[in-house]
């Protein structure tokens, strides 16, 4: 292992993950939790990030909290693509050396993070939900979950810096707090014959992302829907309330949703404050996947089915029978009759 | 072509428990398995190599009994399975498992000629870290292709592939040269029955064992004095409790008291 100086390092980092048009919102709620580090830490939050047009992103970026915004435009980076966003990433973290780089745990920032850790040769914690500051050593802690949620680690990085983590979305709450911030802007240069991958087709899908740690209800449907078009009533529910909609393994298997959507140990881990699972028995893996969400609301017309052992409250009953009359009453309820 | 799939053997996830009087994990009698995303990749190797010839090698670090899995992945058609097993490696973090499976990967590349494309599973069910995989492309300089769902082309003459994979506003076709380094989801395919003429070559052919003393790999980049991340401490989640079935005569009153019970939560969340 290399050792080093780590002394130089200060500062935290904040990962911004956009798509040229619009920023992550786990980049806010990271920007968010580091001011609190950054109390403890008495320093300052930067903001970090390249792409082809990310200057626009800078007004954003202060209206919570970061103090300086560092950034490599370059229409090369028009496309996400792991080896130039490393490359240039990389870069500013060796110049500028932060001595934490926070990056939200999407699919892009979990391609990225491992790449960039390698390259720095220092330590990378993934999929934390829990970041704090040692009081004594002032060391980054950072806590996650492991074995499908049923044990918790909580992981350091004494000798390393930068100290890196890639976080959960959802976890933290975005909070505005707006300073007067400084724009950073950095170049790299490009030996573009290195970069040979390329991106031939971008296949959007429902036009929307499908990240399910942004909503605060999820309604999921398993196997019990018994086909396509009952998903519907749980896409309806999760309408009705305002949230989104998920699928357990099996429902996805059937066809009956996108893998995107797919909660547990193979899919997403979510938690939200009500979680609806509609016809799902609650296997183990599907539980890794949600079982720290506030409220569970279970529908089952199987009284021993396990997802009763976590359901907050449980209704034993047809899904089929159920869902209508629990949609007819929300939209009642809530006003959206 | 030549195909080396990393795996690794895993505590089956689903059937730890925990002892919450200890606040430890139960392993007893839970069976370790090939982590599933990876048997995937095995499969995925064996059919290019199907396809296209060449032959496909399964590289697995962990203690001695790990050579089960390697059996595993014999049965299911890999040519060649290596045991990277050393003392030196307990308690490495991603890095430093990155940096031995690299380092055993060359070893493994002197002896029996380059790889076009390594696999790895998209990550592992105990860890789920999806660290190590990256970590390996990263040393070895080549693209990176993570969460892989289609193989759709391997062009052996241009030395060029073509792959699916999925992102969060859905997936990405992408073209990359050969040599490089796919993790792979559980979607990619299905996995077949081992035919009888792997299982047989499987329990045949034995289990090559690599370590520190028979490969150039570097102590100084292993284990946990070497891995930048440490451990502070484990501990186990509060427990969920078991809630309360709402009973009621009709359907209406259950559902109204259901309403009655999450109404204040939908209130704070400015629902109603």
């Amino acid at each position: 292992m290399i050792k080093q100086d780590i002394s130089k390092y200060k500062h935290i980092w904040v990962f911004i993950e956009h798509d040229n048009k619009e920023i992550a919102r786990v980049s806010f709620e990271l920007l968010s939790k580091a001011r609190e580090l950054a109390k403890d830490l008495g320093c300052e939050v930067h903001a970090f990030t390249v792409g082809e047009k990310v200057e626009q992103f800078a007004e954003e970026v202060f209206k919570y909290g970061a103090k300086k915004f560092f950034i490599i435009e370059d229409p090369f980076l028009k496309d996400y693509i792991t080896e130039p966003y490393r490359d240039s990433i990389v870069y500013m973290i060796e110049k500028y050396k932060p001595e934490i780089v926070l990056i939200g745990a999407t699919t892009l920032g979990r391609d990225l993070a491992g790449t960039i850790a390698t390259v720095l040769q220092t330590g990378l914690t993934a999929d934390t939900t829990g970041l704090d500051i040692d009081p004594k050593t002032k060391n980054l802690l950072m806590t996650r979950p492991t074995f499908g949620g049923n044990l918790m680690a909580t992981i350091f990085c004494p000798d390393n810096r930068p100290q890196m983590s890639t976080s959960r979305p959802g976890v933290y709450k975005a909070i505005e707090e707006p300073v007067k911030g400084e724009i950073i802007r950095e170049k790299f240069k490009f030996d573009k014959a290195k970069y040979t991958k390329k991106i031939l087709e971008k296949i959007i899908e429902e036009g929307e992302k499908v990240n399910l740690g942004f909503y605060d209800i999820i309604v999921s449907g398993g196997f019990g829907m018994g086909s396509k078009e009952n998903m519907k009533l749980v896409q309806e529910l999760a309408e009705v309330l305002g949230g989104t909609w998920a699928a357990s393994r099996k429902a996805v298997q059937a066809g009956w949703a996108p893998q995107t959507r797919q909660v547990g140990q193979t899919g997403q881990t979510v938690h939200p404050k009500i979680y609806i699972a509609c016809g799902i028995s609650g296997a183990i893996q599907h539980q890794a996947g949600m079982k720290s969400s506030e409220i569970i609301i279970a529908i089952n017309k199987d009284p021993d089915a396990p997802i009763f052992e976590i359901a907050t409250y449980g209704i034993v009953g047809d899904v089929l029978e159920v869902l209508p009359k629990m949609i007819q009453m929300f939209k009642e309820k809530l006003g959206k009759a | 072509m030549h195909f080396l799939v990393f795996i690794k053997q895993v505590p089956d996830a689903a059937q730890v428990r925990v002892d919450y009087e200890t606040g430890t994990l139960i392993r007893e009698g839970v069976p370790a398995i090939i982590n599933p995303f990876d048997k995937h990749a095995i499969e995925a190797a064996v059919r290019l190599r199907d396809q296209f010839g060449g032959k496909v090698s399964v590289l697995c670090m962990g203690p001695p009994m790990a050579e089960e899995a390697l059996k595993e992945a014999m049965s299911m058609g890999a040519d060649d399975a290596y045991l990277l097993s050393d003392r030196i490696f307990a308690g490495s973090d991603t890095l430093a498992t990155s940096y031995a499976l690299w380092a055993a990967a060359n070893h493994i590349i002197k002896q029996t000629g380059p790889v076009d494309i390594f696999f790895a599973g998209k990550q592992a069910i105990d860890g789920d870290t999806a660290q190590t995989g990256p970590g390996i492309a990263t040393r070895f300089n080549v693209p990176l292709i993570t969460y892989v769902i289609d193989i759709r082309k391997v062009d052996p003459e241009k030395k060029t592939i073509e792959v699916v994979r999925l992102v969060e506003s859905g997936q990405e076709v992408i073209e990359a040269p050969m040599p490089c380094f796919l993790t792979v989801e559980e979607e990619l395919n299905k996995l077949s029955y081992a035919p009888l003429p792997y299982l047989i070559r499987a329990a045949k052919t034995p289990v090559t064992v690599l370590n520190s003393k028979n490969t150039e790999i570097d102590p100084s980049f292993c284990g946990l004095k070497n891995s930048p991340t440490k451990v502070k401490k484990a501990f186990t989640p509060p427990k969920r409790e078991r809630g309360e079935i709402i009973e009621g005569e009709t359907l209406d009153e259950i559902l109204n008291k259901l309403y009655e019970k999450i109404e204040p939560v939908l209130k704070e969340m400015g629902k109603v």
